[in-house]
């Protein structure tokens, strides 16, 4: 593969893979670091915010996110938007649906894109990851250079790519579309951190033991090789919720306007800034503080966990 | 030198040819094939059998590939459903236009990017340094295609001060010399053409730069940072050089090392960055060709147009590791 620049990558993540090396102290270590850290609380709270309103938002929305009001929609004219009015605290978006509540139910979408996404990209990447960590030699060649090729592709390039492929696009070709880009980079991650802990002394032990090869990979490696695939997710959940609304963007994404997701309204609305810029903003910033949130919560989890500056 | 160079070569050639593969695979793995995915609504058995002989896809799948690598090689790409023109006369169009508007957004992003890194790890922990620290947080999770029109609604909406859209005004007469609308104005001495140019730029290019110019600032501060840990500065300063020179000659010289690489990698990322900038400025270049592919569902342009990128990725990436081997003799040795 394309030698210095892959390798670099490769080596980020093998950095990363290696952070999780020293136990169960070092978690204790990087929580009160954390706790001391008012970068990692922000990002902390601000995903905490999210989620608790992802669950809640349906019991919370005043109106249903999923109905074109009547008296919303005879208002809509080309030149305006009806902005608030009684009953409706943000007045009506370009179709006559409840703004307001359908950016509270569109946290609950974004999450479940975000989070699917990522768990897919996870449970895929940490398969091939662990499979190449588990049984090494030509399993592990053969398994890494198929990652290697997925990451000698642009990330939103490869997700283009995936979900061009679909005749009809829906929330389930985004999601699998954007999972795509995390899948090599969670194999690798997994593997590194896999090889990091075989030639630990507890593996040995175990090993010297007689304690079986799938009981040493399942209970003895696996457990202390997850800690980078954590950091890798938090940081995975920001970037696809990003990937998932370019993709709505170039028209790749969901096309039903009843299902109320801040990438697809945030794409959808560009054409009416004029008209009603809130449109655009509030899905906007919304995006932005979370996949803010989790990026801050990520980092600082990494640096948290990274050997290099517990000294 | 030369063989380190040779040798590269000729490891990126089975990826070229793994690429080739997979993008040829790609098109065939469309549910039903290219040919129903094409005519979408207007299928019928006769006009889908038709399509496939027109794209040779009758024939069995190693004449195909065979057949698929030749053209490439030679830039045949079949034409394009859309306007049915030969797809490689639409990229080459478009090559200049995304060409110009990636090296501007490259000259913005390193221009500023290493500065602001050097500075923030220079007063690191210091006001500057914290803003530095967020605003490149910020800027990787602003979704691109928002920031172009939060752009163009205050500049050219709301002020009216840019212009919204494309690279030249239409009143414009200028003589196309190279296709490079700046360069042109300078070469034809129609300097009004040059100063245009520039101000359609400016909008896209700094669009463009932001997720490339904050991965800069990261890369760039973390590596003066390491470099202020190593033993080599603190011998610099205990046999008492100047501090200036010890900044210049010991710490920027080093850190720069990892940069380099970074402004590589992201050169190569630019075209496929593109797709969303250009999407929202109408630039008309190879991101636009590819946005109108994906909404109109013209295969062999799309087919094109990501075999392009993927190879420019691959080349850009070779370039960068020869002139990293040039800058840094211990990458030749290898390890």
């Amino acid at each position: 593969m394309t030698p210095k620049l892959l390798q670099r990558r490769r080596e980020r993540i093998d950095e990363l893979a290696d952070a999780g090396d020293a136990g169960v102290s070092l978690a204790k270590d990087a929580l009160r670091r954390m706790r001391a850290n008012p970068v990692a609380i922000t990002g902390a709270i601000i995903v905490a915010l999210f989620v608790v309103l992802a669950i809640l938002a349906p019991f919370l929305a005043p109106k249903d996110p999923r109905t074109q009001y009547a008296e919303l929609k005879n208002q809509l004219t080309p030149e305006s938007i009806p902005g608030p009015m009684p009953g409706f605290l943000l007045g009506s978006d370009q179709y006559g649906y409840d703004l307001f509540s359908r950016l509270l139910v569109g946290a609950q979408q974004t999450l479940i894109v975000g989070v699917l996404a990522t768990l897919i990209g996870v449970a895929v990447g940490c398969t091939l990851g662990g499979l190449a960590g588990a049984f090494g030699g030509w399993v592990d060649t053969a398994l890494m250079r198929f990652t290697d090729i997925l990451l000698s592709f642009p990330s939103i390039l490869l997700a283009i790519s995936v979900a061009a492929l679909f005749a009809e696009t829906n929330q389930w070709t985004v999601i699998i579309a954007v999972s795509m880009v995390a899948i090599p980079v969670f194999a690798r991650l997994l593997r590194g951190a896999m090889l990091a802990q075989r030639h630990s002394d507890h593996v040995l032990a175990a090993t010297a033991l007689g304690v079986r090869r799938r009981t040493v990979v399942f209970r003895h490696i696996l457990p202390n090789a997850l800690t980078p695939v954590i950091v890798q997710a938090t940081l995975t959940l920001a970037t696809s919720i990003i990937d998932a609304a370019a993709l709505s963007f170039l028209g790749l994404g969901d096309p039903d306007p009843s299902r109320a997701e801040w990438g697809l309204m945030l794409a959808e609305s560009q054409q009416f800034i004029e008209v009603k810029p809130e449109l655009a903003f509030l899905p906007a910033a919304a995006i932005i503080i979370v996949a803010l949130g989790f990026t801050l919560l990520g980092e600082s989890l990494r640096e948290a966990l990274d050997p290099k500056k517990r000294r | 030198m030369l063989r380190f160079i040779v040798r590269r070569l000729l490891q990126a050639i089975p990826t070229l040819i793994v690429l080739s593969i997979l993008i040829f695979a790609w098109l065939r793995a469309l549910p039903g094939g290219p040919a129903t995915a094409m005519l979408g609504d207007r299928w019928t058995p006769e006009r889908e059998a038709q399509l496939n002989a027109a794209l040779g896809l009758d024939q069995p799948i190693w004449v195909q590939y065979w057949k698929f690598l030749g053209r490439a090689i030679t830039g045949d790409f079949g034409n394009s459903t859309v306007t049915g023109l030969p797809v490689i006369e639409e990229i080459g169009r478009g090559f200049t236009a995304t060409v110009e508007l990636s090296f501007f957004a490259m000259v913005v992003a390193i221009g500023l990017g290493i500065p602001l890194g050097y500075l923030a790890a220079r007063y690191r922990g210091r006001l500057l340094d914290n803003l530095t620290v967020v605003s490149t947080l910020i800027g990787v999770a602003v979704p691109v295609f928002f920031l172009g029109f939060l752009a163009k609604w205050v500049f050219s909406s709301q002020l009216g001060i840019l212009p919204p859209s494309g690279r030249q005004d239409v009143e414009i007469n200028s003589t196309s010399v190279t296709g490079f609308v700046t360069l042109d104005g300078l070469l034809t001495r129609e300097f009004d053409a040059t100063i245009d140019g520039l101000v359609h730029l400016l909008m896209p290019a700094l669009v463009l730069a932001t997720i490339p110019m904050a991965v800069i600032v990261r890369i760039t501060r973390a590596s003066v940072l390491d470099v202020l840990d190593e033993d080599f500065v603190r011998t610099a300063e205990s046999k008492g050089l100047g501090t200036a020179t010890i900044r210049r000659r010991h710490v920027l010289r080093n850190a720069l090392l990892p940069v380099s690489t970074t402004i590589g990698l992201q050169t190569g990322l630019l075209l496929a960055g593109a797709v969303l900038t250009e999407k929202v400025f109408v630039w008309g270049g190879l991101g636009s060709l590819l946005a109108e592919a994906i909404e109109l569902k013209d295969y062999p342009r799309l087919q094109a147009l990501i075999l392009l990128a993927a190879v420019v990725y691959v080349v850009v990436n070779l370039l960068v590791d020869i002139s990293y081997a040039i800058i840094d003799p211990r990458v030749r040795v290898g390890r």
